[in-house]
């Protein structure tokens, strides 16, 4: 055969793919089994969550802030409303913080135990789905109980939390939390030292630290390659500062690293919430100045003193336009990455630009990377691996 | 007059044999759903039925009263042509495969090359099917599993070849009666690796887990079959379990002593000279296709060239090491 | 209001680095919950992001959001572009405006500097139709690439009937869905 007779492969994997966690389509190029070229294509879910917030009160934009990463919406929910508490300058009571971060760490688990269940099933490894979907079932439950809600809780209110907890739900997690570590034990049994399974994660899909910072990834990814950055740590956020746990950190930074991060992970979260039951305060769960942006809202009472600028233009205008638009940026360490919020206010009852900062988006940009010269098997364990929720990245 | 009566008989034979195969396909497919279901902390199908007994023969209905569809661009003659080429190859092997002594419906001397070749017989179904389907991912599938199956073929073979050795002889039967002779009756401990590469290889030649690969749900969607529905994809699924049966049995005739009992046994344990052959056999076959079931719960899938150098890195040298050791004893 | 103290010392010294080295670039300076914003001229943008990054006091290495904001009515030159730089070593953050009027809607990219900005530039193009100066692959990421408009624009609606403008592709699905249906019931 001539070699212009010789052409590549096109595979279209997605939007319908049963290993593209949602509707992520890649293009991939191949050459025999090896890809060639990877390009992604997003945005089958985009909702315009940023553009419909600037049409919505600061109260109803937090159930949009579920719809993101809906394998932890708890976090997106905690994300956002931080961002609006630094805008207005409110401060929670601190059973509050406590039962956030509390309530965070239990959708961390969540969102790890989906991610493991699903990478495993990428790769093979049906039993480890069902494992891990037992404990799930029963953190699920216990949102339930609070919330009333199991996956889209909206549980988080701008000033605290909605409804305080009892002493049965703290009761059935501290079971939970104390019977965990030998669950991890026992998803560590299946996988973590079977042949097959560190055979396709071992030197797989490797990244390196610089390239890492380059490409943006946060979270499990950038800390598998050694990186240490943690929001939780560098800018602490609700009860975080006052809670002891470690960061775990990988070494290689290939999918095998990035498994064994988010397993520690999740023992370290288990650590954090009996920190959080054992330590939890009395009081109130909702800050009495949160009263201020009832719906239907009123506008924003910002204190114009707090805003401290200095220009260096002649312009009468700029003083007042800087004033107008006083703007914040918050994040927290979502089980992905650091998803922010940057939040433009202009004094009325509605955002006057969201912005969400997903890490998902910027993960899935980095999968070309990762794919590149290796295998079509390799593409699914990377996708896995860097654990992606389309509807954040899309949002 | 006795073409006639042979003819008839053999008609007999293997339309009672076929529907006894059948039947057990049908259930092995329940017990897999039971016992991956019991490893994976669930119950498995329980509404059909007490335990969900009935639930294959539900699915046999289901299947069959579900809409037949064909791509528009396939290849329509080869399309159809694929599941039988699949299904014939996988039946045709139990024509020389001995159930018990003299319960075998045709007991030609080369029954062992005979099975392998018609095993191999069955990818030309996989490529057909791949082939006419006109979508990518079964294209790539039936490549995957065209590799696989050429070269798992060459370890299957010659992993048997140690026992081809050893019973001088390519008859199944034969073979039986030969592992007979020896006190423990079963060349499974003189041929302990010719064993472990024939099982291997047997994993693969059968697609299962570890090396699924062909049929990846979450890589190539289900490989060669993707486009398929209803009784034609229930006719390569039954090849499929079918290939499993056929694999086991061989294992159980070539390296367990097929229906007889190790002699040691007998003398010892005299009574269990009263359990008929035939269930011997069928507890080999049985513990076989568990082990492919108790794989598929515990195993993760191999990648595409890690599996091809465990083919021809690992497997074919050990194989032919094998094949060495037995001749030198042989000889000696 | 002039920056007082109490702020943090940090992030003032950064803001004199940058005032030092570029001063006919910097518009001015604000700070708000302890974060600071520069607002700067868009020319020499993409010298302002690499001193910020190379610089060993500062060492901004790490790009955590590129975006931008409509201040349609407000404020001409209408768009900001806002770059977010993270400091890893230094744990210190900062904002970068970079002012990009409707009738030159373009500024340099920066996705040579900070892989990640190649993404984010282009969603930035596709929800706000601001062109990136030699940006790779400069294509529409979140909307349909045959998409008419800018969607996160002001002037953009967000509950409308667009009527003639509905999105076509959309149309024309319809169109065939419907030709289909007539054809399966004959």
């Amino acid at each position: 055969m001539r070699q212009s007779d010789v052409k590549e492969l096109i595979v279209n994997m997605g939007p319908q793919h049963p290993a593209t966690h949602g509707v992520l389509r890649l293009v991939l190029e191949l050459e025999g089994e090896v890809v060639k070229r990877c390009t992604p294509y997003i945005g089958y879910l985009h909702r315009g969550v940023e553009k419909l917030s600037e049409d919505l009160t600061y109260v109803q934009c937090l159930p949009l802030t579920d719809r993101l990463d809906y394998l932890s919406s708890m976090i997106n929910n905690i994300g956002f409303c931080l961002a609006v508490e630094k805008l207005m300058g409110i401060n929670i009571p601190k059973r509050a913080k406590f039962i956030r971060t509390l309530m965070g760490e239990m959708a961390r688990i969540c969102s790890h135990l989906v991610w493991l269940a699903t990478h495993a099933l990428d790769i093979g490894a049906m039993t480890v789905f069902l494992y891990t979907m037992r404990d799930r079932e029963y953190l699920l439950e216990l949102f339930e109980m609070v919330v009333g809600a199991r996956l889209t809780v909206s549980y988080p209110r701008v000033g605290g939390v909605r409804c305080d907890i009892n002493e049965e739900f703290l009761d059935k997690l501290y079971r939970f939390i104390e019977d965990f570590p030998n669950k991890i034990q026992q998803y560590e049994t299946l996988i973590d030292r079977n042949r097959v399974w560190l055979k396709r994660t071992k030197g797989v899909g490797v990244i390196t630290a610089e390239e890492a910072i380059n490409w943006g990834l946060t979270g499990p990814p950038l800390r598998a390659t050694g990186v240490y950055y943690d929001v939780r740590k560098f800018f602490p956020y609700d009860a975080y500062d006052e809670v002891e746990f470690e960061v775990p950190l990988g070494k290689n930074g290939d999918i095998y690293d990035r498994y064994k991060c988010r397993m520690q992970e999740m023992r370290q979260s288990a650590r954090i919430i009996k920190q959080c039951i054992e330590k939890l305060p009395t009081g109130l769960v909702l800050a009495e100045d949160a009263l201020r942006i009832r719906m239907p809202a009123s506008p924003l009472k910002i204190d114009k003193k707090e805003i401290q600028f200095e220009v260096y233009i002649e312009d009468k205008k700029i003083e007042e336009f800087i004033q107008k638009f006083p703007e914040v940026y918050a994040s927290v360490e979502s089980p992905k990455g650091e998803l922010g919020f940057y939040i433009v206010c202009d004094h009325s009852a509605k955002p006057y630009r969201m912005r969400v900062r997903a890490p998902s988006f910027v993960h899935i940009a980095v999968l070309p990377k990762l794919c590149e010269g290796f295998l079509v098997a390799d593409v699914i364990a990377n996708i896995g691996s860097i654990d992606i929720v389309l509807g954040e990245c899309d949002r | 007059m006795d073409t006639v009566y042979l003819i008839f008989i053999t008609t007999v034979k293997t339309a009672v044999y076929f529907g006894i195969l059948l039947l057990h396909v049908a259930y092995a497919t329940y017990t897999e759903r039971k016992v991956i279901g019991h490893i994976q902390l669930r119950l498995g199908p329980m509404i059909v039925g007490p335990h969900g007994i009935l639930q294959p023969i539900a699915d046999i209905v289901k299947l069959l009263f579900k809409e037949d569809i064909i791509p528009a661009k396939a290849d329509k003659f080869i399309f159809k042509l694929a599941p039988f080429v699949s299904l014939s190859a996988a039946l045709s092997t139990f024509a020389v495969i001995p159930v018990n002594k003299n319960w075998v419906i045709s007991d030609i001397n080369v029954g062992l090359l005979y099975v392998l070749g018609i095993a191999g017989l069955g990818t030309y179904g996989v490529i057909f099917s791949g082939w006419a389907s006109n979508s990518k991912y079964a294209f790539l599938g039936s490549l995957r599993s065209t590799a696989q199956m050429i070269s798992y073929e060459v370890a299957l073979g010659l992993s048997l070849v140690g026992v081809v050795l050893m019973a001088e002889s390519f008859n199944l039967s034969e073979i039986v009666n030969r592992q007979n002779e020896y006190w423990y009756g079963m060349f499974l401990f003189p041929q302990i690796i010719g064993y472990f590469v024939f099982v291997v290889s047997m994993l693969a030649e059968t697609n299962r887990l570890p090396f699924d690969l062909p049929e990846a749900e979450t890589e190539l969607v289900a490989g060669y079959f993707v486009e398929y529905s209803g009784i034609r994809f229930s006719l390569f699924y039954l090849a499929e379990y079918l290939a499993m049966f056929c694999m086991s049995s061989l294992a159980a005739i070539c390296f367990w002593g097929g229906w007889s009992i190790p002699p040691i046994l007998v003398k010892t344990f005299p009574f269990l000279s009263i359990i008929p052959g035939v269930v011997w056999f069928l507890l080999k076959v049985y513990f076989h296709i568990f082990l492919f079931f108790w794989l598929r719960g515990t195993l993760p899938r191999y990648r595409y060239d890690q599996l091809m150098a465990i083919g021809w890195k690992i497997l074919i040298p050990l194989a032919l090491i094998n094949i060495v050791i037995t001749s030198l004893l042989k000889i000696l | 209001m002039k920056i007082e103290e109490g702020i943090n010392k940090s992030l003032l010294e950064i803001l004199k680095k940058i005032r030092e080295k570029y001063s006919e670039e910097v518009l001015w300076f604000v700070c708000f919950r302890d974060e600071c914003t520069v607002a700067v001229k868009k020319e020499k943008i993409r010298d302002i992001l690499k001193y910020l990054k190379d610089t060993p006091s500062l060492e901004f290495d790490y790009l955590v959001d590129l975006t931008a904001v409509d201040y349609l009515g407000f404020r001409e030159p209408r768009f900001d572009v806002v770059y977010y730089l993270m400091s890893i070593k230094h744990k210190h953050r900062i904002r970068i405006k970079a002012q990009v009027s409707e009738q030159e809607c373009f500024i340099d990219t920066v996705s040579d500097i900070w892989a990640t900005a190649n993404w984010f530039e282009r969603e930035c193009f596709d929800m706000f139709g601001i062109k990136f100066k030699g940006h790779p692959d400069l294509r529409r990421i979140l909307m349909p690439e045959d998409w008419i408009g800018y969607p996160l624009r002001k002037d953009y609606p967000v509950y409308s009937n667009l009527g003639e403008k509905e999105w076509q592709t959309y149309k024309e699905l319809k169109e065939s869905a419907k030709a289909w249906k007539e054809n399966e019931t004959e």
